[in-house]
């Protein structure tokens, strides 16, 4: 198991379990009494860390080695899945996977940025960085599902669009902009749920939709705390209070009104019960698809572009009158 | 021999005491550091006379280039940010706007006005560099927004002048959602055959050309103009190598194919005035 730093409580409490168990193993003595309490202690600890966390903590959350990537709630979600590649003109990217697949006897369209598991398989997935050619791919795949009318389910997990000289040369921005305007007026819905990290313009580059929903410990930004901490404090130790000051947990991202809902983690996140946290996703996925397809299209259409028109937040001087303020 | 003595070497006047020189007299070109004066700037549509340096203008000179006999209507002026996130780094986010308010007299990095060019009627919005980098936070997303309805009531061509950072941080996710915002509304002007421009300018970069500023009908741009995705410095950072020559200028994406074409100031209001006169509505569709 990895712990993070906030749980070095935590840590000590599995360690002493660890030993206990060693020695009830051994068969000498009976354990289970104290087994129990600590097993008691481990949960009341836990529950105490995650009742309270910081945007810091679930940044670090988000990027938990442990935690299940796009893959892995795809195999666990579908009952049959077929891995679709490249984008048609220029090649496969490997940062944003996508195919076509069953969830019960639904036939969706997936897409998700994908990190790799180990050092040689995050080489391999770019960290989960996309490129072009990983936005165009997503886009021939939604297309394919609107033609025939299959569901979009966008999995949203990267620190950003990849910032290399030939995603430049191939049009990264272009690439970005393109989803959003297509992806604005495609016929079929379109499920977002951000299971990781939501860093800028390479995560709403697949994240226009219907419904946008966050794992309770993930965020969205415009920019990682890092960066930000580096352009506007000038240097790279101001991480947790750029976390704080932008505000990009799930609880603030559905105050604001910028996403429709977030999505409960088991205790302790993610990464200490996947299979669980696979469930809470399917039931998740099931049930906005069919809330959404009782819609007509023309209408869900409408309301995409109504719901993306009022996000934003600012004050009409022009209407403002004498003693009241006006606020939107 | 000089006629006097210089007792004491080097600049005497301390920082706060210094005097700015007065407006409107000499501008130093940044590329070439050639002096033009004001005016002769000005008569050249803001390029340096030496190098063809495209000097940084604001919303209002390019409402002025554009327009017939400078005559436009200025809209949506009324639309003012507003600090939801009670945003703070080294100052805080209220400060900023003020200050940039009071430098640059603007209320927020866009403006929007409507006029004529070449006597066809047009809706422009113009970007900012000088109002917090042109950075987009709601206030722009917003009047860009309504810029496009006004377009789409009227039937009128729109033109965006994209001149900016990216996103504004300090609006944080609100900022990010005007990409989808922009890129949704445009959809619509899309859908209802009116044409749309994109003038790229020194610098678009971010979440501005990775939403509106790539989605014209036409993309365009001025000469040597950065643009880009990903800023030079943080790809630089990234690869740990030196860039190319020229690499993110608008010639490199004309060359990628990202480019209709690149225009010179100097022919901007014609070339603007060629484009409404191809994308008119022929008067037979007009009646059908």
């Amino acid at each position: 198991m990895v712990f993070l730093d906030f749980e070095r409580p935590l840590e000590k409490l599995y360690q002493q379990l660890e030993k206990i168990q060693e020695i009830e193993a051994q068969g000498d003595v009976d354990v289970s009494a104290t087994i129990k309490e600590l097993e008691k202690k481990i949960k009341n600890q836990r529950k105490e860390i995650y009742s309270n966390l910081s945007g810091w903590q679930k940044v670090q959350l988000s990027r938990h080695p442990e935690r299940p990537y796009t893959l892995h709630y795809i195999n666990s979600i579908c009952k049959k899945f077929t891995e679709l590649h490249g984008d048609r003109y220029f090649k496969d990217d490997k940062a944003i996977v996508g195919g076509i697949g069953k969830i019960d006897n639904e036939t969706v369209v997936i897409i998700g940025h994908q990190k790799g598991v180990n050092t040689k398989m995050r080489q391999y997935r770019n960290f989960g960085m996309a490129n072009p050619e990983g936005y165009r791919k997503a886009l021939r795949l939604m297309k394919m599902a609107e033609r025939f009318g299959f569901p979009v389910v966008c999995l949203i997990d990267t620190p950003g669009a990849y910032p290399g000289i030939e995603a430049e040369e191939r049009g990264q921005a272009e690439a970005i902009a393109r989803n959003l305007f297509e992806m604005a007026q495609l016929r079929t819905q379109i499920v977002c749920v951000v299971i990781g990290e939501g860093a800028s313009g390479g995560a709403i580059g697949i994240g226009l939709g219907d419904k946008v929903t966050m794992m309770e410990n993930t965020w969205y930004s415009v920019i990682s705390p890092e960066s930000c901490s580096s352009i506007l404090w000038r240097s790279w130790d101001y991480k947790e209070q750029a976390a704080e000051a932008l505000k990009l947990t799930a609880e603030h991202m559905l105050e604001f009104g910028l996403i429709d809902n977030i999505l409960k983690e088991p205790l302790g996140g993610a990464h200490s019960a996947p299979e669980e946290m696979c469930k809470i996703l399917k039931k998740h996925i099931k049930k906005e698809i069919a809330e959404l397809k009782a819609i007509p299209m023309d209408e869900l259409l409408e309301r995409r572009i109504n719901k993306y028109s009022n996000m934003g937040v600012y004050s009409n001087q022009s209407e403002i009158k004498e003693g009241e303020v006006a606020e939107k | 021999m000089s006629w006097f003595k210089r007792l004491r070497e080097g600049i005497q006047t301390t920082t706060k005491n210094k005097k700015e020189v007065p407006d409107g007299v000499w501008h130093k070109c940044k590329k070439c550091k050639h002096a033009n004066t004001i005016k002769e700037l000005k008569e050249n549509s803001f390029i340096c006379v030496k190098c063809e340096h495209h000097v940084r203008i604001g919303s209002a000179d390019y409402f002025d280039l554009l327009f017939d006999n400078e005559k436009y209507t200025e809209l949506f002026e009324g639309l003012v940010s507003k600090d939801h996130l009670e945003f703070t780094d080294l100052k805080p986010y209220t400060e900023r706007l003020k200050s940039a308010q009071d430098k640059t007299s603007l209320t927020d990095a866009v403006s929007v006005a409507t006029g004529k060019v070449n006597k066809r009627p047009l809706v422009v919005a113009a970007m900012d560099f000088s109002f917090i980098g042109g950075s987009m936070g709601s206030v722009v997303g917003e009047k860009i927004a309504k810029a496009i309805d006004y377009a789409l009531e009227t039937q009128t061509p729109f033109l965006m002048i994209s001149k900016s950072g990216g996103a504004r941080m300090m609006e944080s996710a609100f900022s990010l959602m005007q990409m989808a915002k922009t890129a949704s509304k445009l959809t619509l002007l899309a859908k209802s055959g009116v044409p749309y421009f994109s003038l790229l300018t020194d610098p678009t970069t971010g979440g501005v050309t990775a939403s509106f500023a790539m989605l014209g009908d036409i993309n365009f741009a001025e000469p040597n103009a950065l643009i880009a995705f990903a800023g030079p410095r943080v790809v630089k950072e990234t690869i740990k190598k030196d860039l190319p020559d020229g690499f993110q200028t608008s010639e490199f994406l004309m060359e990628h194919g990202f480019l209709d074409f690149i225009t010179d100031r100097r022919s901007l209001k014609n070339t603007v005035g060629d484009l409404l006169q191809y994308f008119e509505k022929s008067p037979s569709k007009e009646s059908a």
